[in-house]
């Protein structure tokens, strides 16, 4: 690649006591790009989207965004996960606060936005992705769908340089995924970065640039998606996505 | 029997009444209304037969009470008239001082014990001896009997003789209270942030909150609301051991009531005291009460608050 990449890991590892969750994970995810993360439960997908933003701490290796270690113990944690947007299987949304609060919390408190300037962008989000007038509502009163796209929202308010989604539509109704999975989409048209980890097989297939398999905490295989879901040269990625077939999800 | 009367004020809302027009066409079946007539037969016999049971309850404990052996003297002693008018108007000065120690050590306790919560709380090493001090406070004073605290302080303290220190027994009293009802608050508080469930942190910290920041926006608000039936019921409890302040002389309800007392032998100023302390903390109790059935409600709704 000769841009610099805005995510890079190198040899990456990362245990939970006796388990080992990553093992020598290399990753490079180049601007305006899109890289799935798959693989079942408990490869490590979601490890690897926590590590990147720093809210695990990682054994082993380095990880870089845009050049600079954030994993240097004298990095400033806050200021990198300032730059990095995340959004969670469960939402995560501050049930306490109207959505508009949740949205304009980190610009204002964070990035010293006024408030006038963070309401008007929220304002302008929340309308694109199809949720203007719910600003005054609480999150519980909100369908699933519509908590997950008011959590992107929210990651997206502050501009981040990078968008880590963590099986997003996990939680979702079957009805629902598509509206959020269009939010994802229209966001790859914008040039946003991102790295998803996703049981979403077509989804991966459709909007990714590079695919990575995740196997008991090994990148096993990755490559373009053609290359991954039509010719996986690896007997597990062979296994795994014949299992997602015959599942009906492919 | 709730389900029946709700069913029918429904249909009584629809307008008209009439249970045959209400809901666009809808007849209520030969089954319904058998099914509603029986369930309102049942709760009539159930109000009857709670009617009937009370009253022979208060018939049993009020021959039992009354042919006691000692009942005339008690009567006199706990229970006279004459004391109960004199004392009330006593008791109810004294009782002002209660009010106005209860206003103003409830709000040193909240804002005390909220401090110590914090700073139990605290990461990073700079604050290991803040968390130390905090956890050997709540350990001491959530262990220390009340009782013995308010004479440690309200005769202890006068007995050094410091230069500039109050010796008021009121001020004294007060906080000693605070002390140790600080202690209890402070774990009620802990336990709220303690109950904020993980991923909310992790999602304010995400966002690029600092770690004051998420305590601040993110953890408390939501810890402070689901603590609020505890807290209430903490201010109950401190509502009525204001009166214990009395130990050190200061003329509060009780103190008012024990004068009259020493006076006269006999004891119905107590009765009166307390009677009001009662009625004081009722109105405390059931607001507590209506606060914790509204934050149910709103949980069995699929609230996460």
């Amino acid at each position: 690649m000769s841009e610099t990449p805005v995510l890079r890991m190198r040899s990456v590892r990362k245990t939970f006591g006796d388990s080992v969750v990553l093992r020598d994970v290399d990753l490079e995810v180049a601007p305006h790009t899109v890289t799935a993360l798959i693989g079942a439960s408990g490869s490590g997908k979601s490890t690897l989207l926590r590590c990147a933003n720093l809210l695990e701490e990682i054994d082993d290796g380095a990880i870089w965004l845009d050049d600079e270690e954030i994993t240097h113990p004298r990095a400033d944690q806050d200021a990198v996960r300032r730059r990095i947007g995340v959004v969670f299987q469960a939402y995560n949304l501050f049930p306490h606060m109207t959505v508009l609060d949740n949205i304009t919390l980190a610009p204002r408190r964070v990035h010293g936005v006024s408030r006038a300037d963070a309401e008007a962008r929220a304002h302008e989000l929340l309308e694109r992705l199809g949720l203007g007038g719910r600003a005054g509502e609480y999150p519980d009163r909100l369908s699933g769908g519509q908590q997950q796209r008011v959590a992107i929202v929210r990651a997206l308010a502050a501009r981040p340089r990078l968008l880590l989604l963590d099986e997003i539509t996990a939680a979702l109704d079957p009805e629902l995924v598509g509206e959020v999975l269009a939010v994802v989409r229209d966001l790859k048209a914008d040039g946003m970065t991102m790295v998803l980890a996703t049981h979403e097989m077509g989804f991966a297939r459709d909007v990714a640039d590079q695919v990575c398999f995740l196997d008991s905490g090994v990148v096993l295989e990755r490559g373009t998606a053609e290359q991954i879901f039509g010719d996986p040269r690896h007997e597990r990625t062979q296994r795994f996505l014949r299992r997602i077939v015959e599942a009906g999800r492919l | 029997m709730t389900l029946a009367k709700e069913e029918s004020g429904q249909e009584g809302a629809d307008g008209n009444g009439d249970m045959t027009a209400g809901g666009g066409g809808y007849t209520p079946s030969q089954r319904r209304i058998e099914r509603e007539a029986y369930k309102r037969a049942r709760s009539r016999r159930a109000t009857a037969i709670a009617a009937l049971s009370t009253l022979a309850t208060g018939a049993v404990l009020y021959l039992v009470v009354v042919n006691a052996p000692g009942w005339q003297r008690t009567k006199e002693t706990f229970f006279n008239g004459q004391y109960a008018r004199e004392a009330l108007p006593k008791v109810l000065e004294g009782l002002w001082l209660n009010v106005r120690l209860l206003l103003i050590c409830g709000v040193a306790v909240l804002i005390l014990g909220m401090l110590i919560a914090i700073a139990r709380t605290l990461r990073g090493p700079v604050f290991f001896p803040l968390r130390v001090l905090a956890a050997a406070y709540t350990d001491f004073f959530r262990g220390l009997p009340l009782i013995i605290n308010l004479m440690i302080v309200v005769l202890g303290v006068p007995a050094l003789r410091l230069q500039g220190v109050t010796v008021d027994p009121v001020l004294l009293g007060g906080t000693a209270l605070t002390l140790t009802y600080s202690a209890y608050v402070a774990e009620v508080f802990r336990a709220g942030i303690e109950s904020v469930h993980p991923s909310q942190r992790a999602a304010a910290r995400s966002l690029g909150l600092n770690n004051r920041q998420a305590l601040r926006y993110v953890v408390l608000p939501q810890a402070v609301r689901r603590q609020v039936p505890p807290l209430l019921n903490d201010l109950v409890s401190l509502q009525k051991d204001t009166g214990l302040v009395s130990i050190g002389g200061a003329i509060d309800a009780v103190r008012a009531a024990d004068i009259i007392v020493g006076r006269s032998l006999n004891y119905t100023p107590y009765i009166v005291a307390g009677l009001v302390f009662v009625a004081l903390t009722i109105p405390m109790t059931r607001f507590t009460d209506w606060v914790t059935a509204r934050m149910d409600r709103r949980r069995a709704q699929g609230g996460t608050l």
